[in-house]
């Protein structure tokens, strides 16, 4: 038996397996026992009530998928008088996801939402469909130190701030994040992304651009982690494409201390336990006695300058 | 969503198939053992985990309607119509080979005990997701009048099942032109006029939910329709199968596959 517990910041994990944000929700329960989970992450809130964008709302493509369902929300009301006591049902601690389009926006919110109940916030501020061309602001270290020091101010709970991959500079987001206090990254959201059916000559997602999600992420989403977890102390939480145990054990070797699941859930409802499983057997098979061991434990084997040379060319 | 403790477990499995045979030149005939997925009600669906075709690799799962179950063999039947990756696949599996599925999924249809006679319509593969009624229908002591559309007399598929369970079968195609709405209509004022409808059931056309709509509103019949649109997750989590319905007004938004895939007729917009 592996000690699979993981700590977050203050917050303790039965086992570091959680379901990624917007792709989850109670009616997962109807398959697998929830109270397995190392925590339950809601779909993304807002405060002003959304529908959400035209249909088709998904696509797939090699390796994944491309979603664009522009978060529809029920809004706080809501989640406090409904989902929120539902929860209570399960046992794993509960994070909640919240997005708004100003720093002040989601200040209030992170205020309205830190309830008894809520474990920890998660601070979506890369979701690429609700702002304009996919902008957001996890794209600068500048827009993301002012609305993570508006949130860090307005909330005592655990903050989490969740990273989006469509930035060439995510490991100074991540310190910026870090600089104003958030307790831990999430690495990270969805890569912004197109498909066009060359018979009808149509876009395949009816708000054109999309989020990409899955497998065809994976490597991508994993440098990006690997890029935070040398710039940051802060914990980092690896999502994006891990569809098996050893996707998530790459996640931990390259810095993270815990995973998130989405699109995995979608082609099996047991992806999640069976991703626990798999590293519980992975650990006790290599006789390590907690799985927080695997954390950043890539072997850097010693290279001569000139063999890496290639990589990144002189500038 | 506050029901979500009361449904009735759905379940991830390995399913072995006991027979995948083509009935047309369209739809071919999936026989599954899986256990107690078998459990199923007429209208709910399962995400099939379709093999992969030569060249093709579908991703996501396919939605399939239930057309045959038989729980206590732990036996489920589909009938899918090929049309794209996913159906190609299932179109490769032979007796033996397994299919990883998901279900029972969704919200089915209900029959009012009080019902004496209700009317099956369905079209195409909506032909598939009725199927069931003419059992339950039986079961339940409700007449059941079927009227199945298709493009040719060739593609209708479960006719020789209505007609089994004592239904009462008209069907109509576009090659003999007797299927558009127009006739349809003169079809269904000929069944009200006998007293033959406290209920209408359908699936797979737009222009005949429109019709038996209008004649619902007309007579204050009530009628339930099984409603497609593309999935991904099957369990409520995505958002990605929204339709709009008109709840007393308002237009709002429902998932396919968690608050349906059988909505109320008179919400239903096409
Ligand atoms: C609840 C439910 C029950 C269904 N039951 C049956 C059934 O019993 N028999 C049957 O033959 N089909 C059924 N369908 C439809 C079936 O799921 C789709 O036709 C299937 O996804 C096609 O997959 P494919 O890979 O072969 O084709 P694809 O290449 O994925 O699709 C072919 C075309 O159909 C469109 N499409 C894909 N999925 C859907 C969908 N779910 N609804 C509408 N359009 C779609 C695509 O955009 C494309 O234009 C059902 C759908 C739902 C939602
Ligand atoms: C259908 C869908 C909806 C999503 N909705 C949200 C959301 O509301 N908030 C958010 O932060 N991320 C959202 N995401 C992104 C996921 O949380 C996750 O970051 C991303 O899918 C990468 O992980 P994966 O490859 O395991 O799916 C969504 C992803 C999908 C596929």
């Amino acid at each position: 038996m592996t000690d699979l517990s993981v700590r977050i910041g203050g917050l303790t994990l039965p086992n570091p397996v959680m379901p990624a944000s917007g792709t989850f929700a109670e009616g997962l329960a109807q398959a697998i026992d929830l109270n397995r989970l190392g925590a339950l992450v809601t779909k993304t809130i807002t405060r002003e009530l959304r529908a959400g964008n035209p249909l088709p709302r998904v696509a797939e493509v090699a390796g994944g998928m491309l979603n664009a369902i522009g978060i529809p929300s029920k809004g706080v009301a809501y989640f406090r008088d409904v989902t929120l006591p539902l929860y209570r049902g399960w046992s794993p601690p509960l994070v909640v996801s919240i997005s708004a389009p100003t720093a002040e926006g989601f200040a209030e919110l992170a205020a309205e939402i830190s309830l008894p109940g809520v474990a920890a916030i998660e601070a979506n501020i890369s979701c690429p469909n609700i702002e304009e061309d996919g902008r957001a602001f996890a794209m600068k270290p500048a827009s993301t130190a002012i609305v993570v020091r508006q949130l860090r101010a307005a909330t005592a709970l655990p903050l989490w701030v969740k990273l989006t991959p469509n930035t060439g500079e995510i490991a100074e987001v991540a310190k910026a994040a870090e600089a104003e206090g958030a307790d831990a990254l999430v690495c990270a959201n969805t890569i912004l992304a197109m498909a066009i059916d060359p018979h009808s000559f149509k876009p395949r997602l009816g708000n054109l651009l999309g989020g990409l999600s899955g497998p065809a992420i994976k490597p991508i989403v994993l440098r990006q982690l690997y890029q935070c977890a040398r710039a940051v102390r802060l914990p980092i939480i690896g999502c994006g494409g891990i569809m098996t145990a050893l996707d998530a054990v790459e996640y931990l070797l390259a810095g993270a201390v815990a995973v998130q699941i989405g699109t995995a859930t979608f082609l099996d409802s047991a992806a999640m336990p069976n991703i626990i499983d798999g590293l519980d057997r992975f650990c006790d098979a290599r006789g390590l006695a907690s799985v927080s061991e695997l954390t950043g434990a890539i072997r850097h084997e010693e290279t001569d300058e000139e063999d890496l040379s290639w990589l990144s060319p002189p500038t | 969503m506050t029901d979500t403790l009361a449904r009735p477990p759905a379940f991830e499995t390995q399913a072995a198939v006991l027979a995948n045979d083509r009935v047309n030149g369209e739809y071919a005939h999936l026989v599954v053992a899986c256990g107690q997925a078998a459990a199923a009600q007429p209208g709910q669906f399962y995400q099939l985990a379709c093999p992969a075709p030569p060249g093709e690799a579908p991703f996501l799962r396919r939605p399939m309607s239930l057309y045959r179950a038989d729980p206590a063999a732990g036996r489920v039947e589909f009938l899918y119509k090929v049309t794209g990756a996913g159906t190609r696949g299932l179109a490769t599996l032979r007796p033996g080979e397994q299919l990883g599925l998901l279900g029972p999924l969704g919200t089915g249809f209900r029959l009012d005990p009080a019902a004496r006679h209700i009317i099956a319509i369905g079209r195409g593969a909506g032909l598939a997701t009725l199927g069931p009624l003419a059992e339950a229908a039986r079961a339940a002591g409700i007449a059941i009048t079927a009227i199945l559309s298709a493009r040719r007399p060739e593609l209708v598929v479960s006719q020789a099942r209505f007609a089994e369970q004592g239904a009462r079968v008209i069907t109509v195609t576009d090659s003999q032109a007797n299927s558009g709405p127009s006739h349809v209509e003169r079809l269904l004022r000929g069944l009200l006029a006998e007293r033959r409808c406290d209920g209408f059931y359908t699936c797979g056309s737009a222009r005949l939910l429109r019709v038996q709509q209008t004649l619902a509103r007309e007579f204050s019949i009530p009628g339930q329709v099984a409603l497609e649109q593309q999935m991904a997750c099957g369990l409520g989590m995505c958002f990605c199968c929204v339709r709009d319905f008109n709840v007393g007004g308002t237009i709002i938004h429902k998932r396919v596959c968690w608050d349906g895939p059988v909505f109320d007729m008179l919400e239903a917009l096409p």
